[in-house]
C-alpha cells in the first residue's frame, strides 16, 4: 500500500526515461538527500563526520566503481585499491605541478589518469577470464604500487612516497571544517552515484550486463566486446581514482603508496559482496557495512564483553568475522543487502492487506 | 657466470617451494573446480598448529599426525560449511567464498595459537653443500635441495595415488567430469572431503618447509600470493604445471631481481612474476599444461 506504483501512468517520454520511475523512490531519494545535505552536517559532531561518514561516502564510491566492473560487466578485479592509488597521486601531482589548478578537475583528471591505467590492466580480459583475470588483476596492485614507491617523482622526492594533500579550495573557499569537507564529499558522491545509476540502465549498461552473463552470446548479438569491456575497466577506474582521490583529499590527508595495499582492494571487494553484486545501492550498503562493522566489534569487546575474551580472540574477531559474513552472505543471500531492501519494497507494496 | 648460476640454482630451489603451495590449489581445482584462495591461509593454519602442539611437549612425529589430523578436520568442515551449500554457484562466487574462508581460517589460526612469530627446526641447515661448493664454487643449500627431495617425493606419491588406487581413479574421474562420476556411483561428497584433506596435506608440508625457512608467522599467508602466477603459467588443472611454472617463477624472479632490480631500484620481486605470467596468458590464455577450454553458447 505505502509503495504500490498503480495509478503513476507515464504521458510522455521524459517521464518514461527518469532514473527513478516510481514516485515512492523519488520521494525517498529526496528526503534522504535532504536529510544528508541538511539535518546531518548539523547534526554529527566531529567524530562522526571524520571518522565514519566521510570515509563511508569515499569507500561507497570506491565499491560503486568496482560494482561497476565486477557486478555489471562481470570482471572480477582485485586491484581496486590501486587504481584509487593512481587517482589520489594524479590528483597530487596535478596539484602540485600545475599552477591554479582547480581543485575538481584535478580530481577528474585523477579520475582520467586512473581510467587510463584501468584500460591498461583491462587489455587482457580481451583474452582471459574469471580466476585467471582476477590473478592479473593482482598484477595491476603490486606493480602500481611498487612504482608509487619507487619512483620519487610521484610523491615530490619524498621519503618512502609519503604524499600530504593539499588545501582543497574551490573559488576562494577553504574546505578545512569537517563539515565542508563532508558536503564536498558528499556531493561529488551523489552525483557521480546518479550518473552510474543512469549508466548501468542505459545501453552501456545493458551491453556490460550481456557480456557479464554470457560473453560469447553477447558477441554474437552484436555487442562489441573489446569496447565494452574495455569501457567497463575505463569507467570503473575512473570511479575507482575519484574515490582515491577523496581518501586522500578528504579524509586521510597524509597518505603513502603501501595505504592502498592488497587488504583495501579485499575490503572493497567485502563491501559490494556485502552490499549487493551488481547493485548501486548495494555499494553504499556494503560500505555502510563495512565501515561500521569494525567499530561495532571494538565496542561489543570492550565494552559489553570488556575482560570477558581472551585478548588473542579479541584482537582476531575481526577476521573471523569478516570472513565468516562473507561465506554467510554468499550462501545464505547472494545478492546482499540491497536484495534485503528489495524484499522490504515488496512486502511494502502489499502491506498491510497481503491477498 | 659462476654468479648466474648461483642465482639460477637458488631461483630454481625457491621455485620449488612455490610449488608447494601451487600443487595444494591444483589438487581442489582438479577435482571440485573450486579456485581456492584459502591454500596460503591453510598453510599458515597447518604450520601454525604445528609448532603450537610442538610447542605443548609432544614428540614430533606425534605432533605431525595430530597437525594432519587438524587439517583433515578444517577440510571436512569447509567441505560441509562452505562448498556443500554453494553447490551450483556460479565459480566466481565460490572463488568469492574462498576469500571469506581465508580469512576466517588466518583468524581461527591466530586466535588459537596467538600471533607471535615462532621458530621451526626440521633439524636441516640452511647452508651450502660443502663438496658442490669445493667443486664447482656454487653455493647449494642443503635445505633447499632437502625441500626439493620432499617435493620429488610427495609429486611422485601424488602421482601414484592419483594413477593407481581406487581412490585417486574416483579423484580423476570427478575432475573429468562431475556429473558423469556422479552417474556411475562415485560419491562427489567423499571425494571432494579426500581432495580436501590431500590439500590439507599439502598444505602442512609446505607449511613445515616454508616455516623452517623464515619461520611460522603470518606472513606465510602471502605464499598463496607468489603461487598465483605459477599457477596461471603452469595452468590450474596441471600437477607438473604446479612444478614447471615453480621452476620458471622462481628461477626468473630471482634473475630478475638480480639483474633488472638493480638497476630501477629493487623489490621487482613483488610483482614480476605477476607481469611474467600476465605476458604469457596473452600468448597462452591456458597455461603450459592447462586444457584448452573451448566456450559455447
Amino acid at each position: 500500500m505505502l509503495y504500490r506504483e498503480a495509478g503513476q501512468f507515464k504521458s510522455s517520454y521524459t517521464s518514461d526515461q527518469q532514473i527513478f520511475p516510481i514516485r515512492q523512490d523519488r520521494i525517498g531519494i529526496m528526503l534522504l538527500l535532504l536529510v544528508a545535505f541538511v539535518l546531518v552536517p548539523g547534526m554529527a559532531d566531529e567524530y562522526w563526520l571524520k571518522g565514519i561518514l566521510i570515509p563511508f561516502l569515499v569507500f561507497s564510491l570506491a565499491a560503486l566503481g568496482l560494482n561497476i566492473l565486477t557486478g555489471y560487466a562481470g570482471q572480477l578485479s582485485l586491484g581496486s585499491a590501486a587504481f584509487m592509488a593512481v587517482g589520489a597521486f594524479a590528483s597530487y601531482n596535478f596539484m602540485l605541478r600545475i599552477d591554479g589548478m582547480p581543485l575538481l578537475v584535478a580530481f577528474a583528471l585523477g579520475g582520467v589518469m586512473a581510467a587510463l591505467v584501468g584500460i591498461v590492466f583491462g587489455l587482457p580480459s580481451l583474452r582471459i577470464k574469471g580466476f585467471y583475470l582476477a590473478v592479473a588483476t593482482l598484477a595491476a596492485q603490486f606493480f602500481i604500487i611498487w612504482l608509487l614507491t619507487k619512483v620519487s617523482w610521484f610523491s615530490n622526492d619524498s621519503t618512502s612516497g609519503v604524499i600530504s594533500a593539499q588545501e582543497m579550495e574551490i573559488f576562494g573557499y577553504v574546505f578545512d571544517s569537517p563539515e565542508s569537507k563532508y558536503l564536498l564529499v558528499l556531493s561529488i558522491v551523489t552525483v557521480m552515484a546518479l550518473m552510474a545509476k543512469n549508466m548501468v540502465r542505459g545501453a552501456v549498461g545493458r551491453a556490460w550486463m550481456a557480456v557479464r552473463d554470457m560473453d560469447v552470446a553477447a558477441e554474437v548479438i552484436g555487442i562489441r566486446i573489446m569496447h565494452t569491456k574495455l569501457l567497463a575497466f575505463a569507467v570503473s577506474s575512473f570511479y575507482c581514482g575519484v574515490a582515491g582521490a577523496l581518501y586522500a583529499y578528504a579524509y586521510i590527508g597524509t597518505v603513502e603508496p603501501e595505504g592502498f595495499n592488497l587488504d583495501l582492494s579485499f575490503k572493497i571487494l567485502f563491501m559490494i559482496i556485502i552490499g549487493g553484486v551488481g547493485s548501486i545501492s548495494g555499494a553504499f550498503l556494503g560500505s555502510a557495512f563495512i565501515v561500521l562493522l569494525p567499530i561495532f566489534l571494538d565496542v561489543l569487546v570492550q565494552d559489553v564483553f570488556a575482560g570477558l575474551l581472551p585478548p588473542s580472540i579479541a584482537s582476531n574477531l575481526q577476521l573471523m568475522v569478516f570472513g565468516g559474513l562473507i561465506i554467510f552472505f554468499l550462501i545464505v543471500e547472494p545478492h546482499g543487502l540491497a536484495r534485503l531492501w528489495q524484499i522490504t519494497k515488496e512486502k511494502l507494496r502489499l502491506w498491510p492487506f497481503p491477498h | 657466470m659462476q654468479f648466474f648460476f648461483e642465482v639460477l640454482i637458488g631461483g630454481l630451489l625457491s621455485g620449488v617451494m612455490y610449488s608447494f603451495v601451487a600443487l595444494g590449489f591444483v589438487l581442489i581445482y582438479k577435482a571440485s573446480g573450486v579456485f581456492n584462495f584459502a591454500q596460503g591461509a591453510m598453510v599458515f593454519f597447518a604450520a601454525l598448529t604445528f609448532v603450537g602442539i610442538l610447542e605443548t611437549g609432544v614428540p614430533f612425529w606425534l605432533a605431525l599426525i595430530l597437525a594432519f589430523g587438524a587439517m583433515v578436520i578444517l577440510g571436512i568442515a569447509t567441505e560441509r560449511i562452505v562448498l556443500r551449500p554453494m553447490v551450483n554457484q556460479p565459480p566466481i562466487a565460490l572463488f568469492m567464498a574462498t576469500i571469506g574462508l581465508t580469512f576466517l581460517i588466518e583468524g581461527l589460526a591466530q586466535a588459537m595459537w596467538g600471533s607471535s612469530v615462532r621458530g621451526l627446526d626440521l633439524g636441516i641447515q640452511d647452508e651450502p653443500i660443502a663438496w658442490i661448493m669445493d667443486a664447482t664454487d656454487i653455493g647449494v643449500s642443503k635445505f633447499d635441495l632437502f625441500a626439493a627431495g620432499v617435493a620429488a617425493v610427495l609429486v611422485t606419491a601424488l602421482a601414484l595415488f592419483f594413477q593407481y588406487t581406487r581412490v585417486g581413479r574416483a579423484l580423476r574421474a570427478v575432475a573429468d567430469d562431475h556429473q558423469a562420476a556422479l552417474s556411475i556411483g562415485i560419491p562427489l561428497q567423499t571425494i571432494w572431503r579426500i581432495v580436501w584433506a590431500v590439500a590439507g596435506f599439502v598444505a602442512l608440508v609446505a607449511g613445515l618447509i616454508w616455516g623452517a625457512r623464515n619461520g611460522v608467522q603470518f606472513a606465510l599467508t602471502f605464499t598463496a600470493l607468489k603461487a598465483l602466477p605459477v599457477l596461471i603459467l603452469g595452468g590450474f588443472t596441471s600437477v607438473p604445471g604446479a612444478i614447471v611454472g615453480g621452476l620458471i617463477i622462481g628461477s626468473t624472479e630471482k634473475l630478475a631481481e638480480v639483474y633488472l632490480g638493480a638497476h630501477v631500484g629493487g623489490g621487482i620481486d613483488a610483482w614480476f612474476p605477476y607481469i611474467l605470467a600476465l605476458g604469457f596468458l596473452l600468448v597462452r590464455p591456458e597455461g603450459l599444461f592447462g586444457e584448452k577450454h573451448i566456450d559455447r553458447v
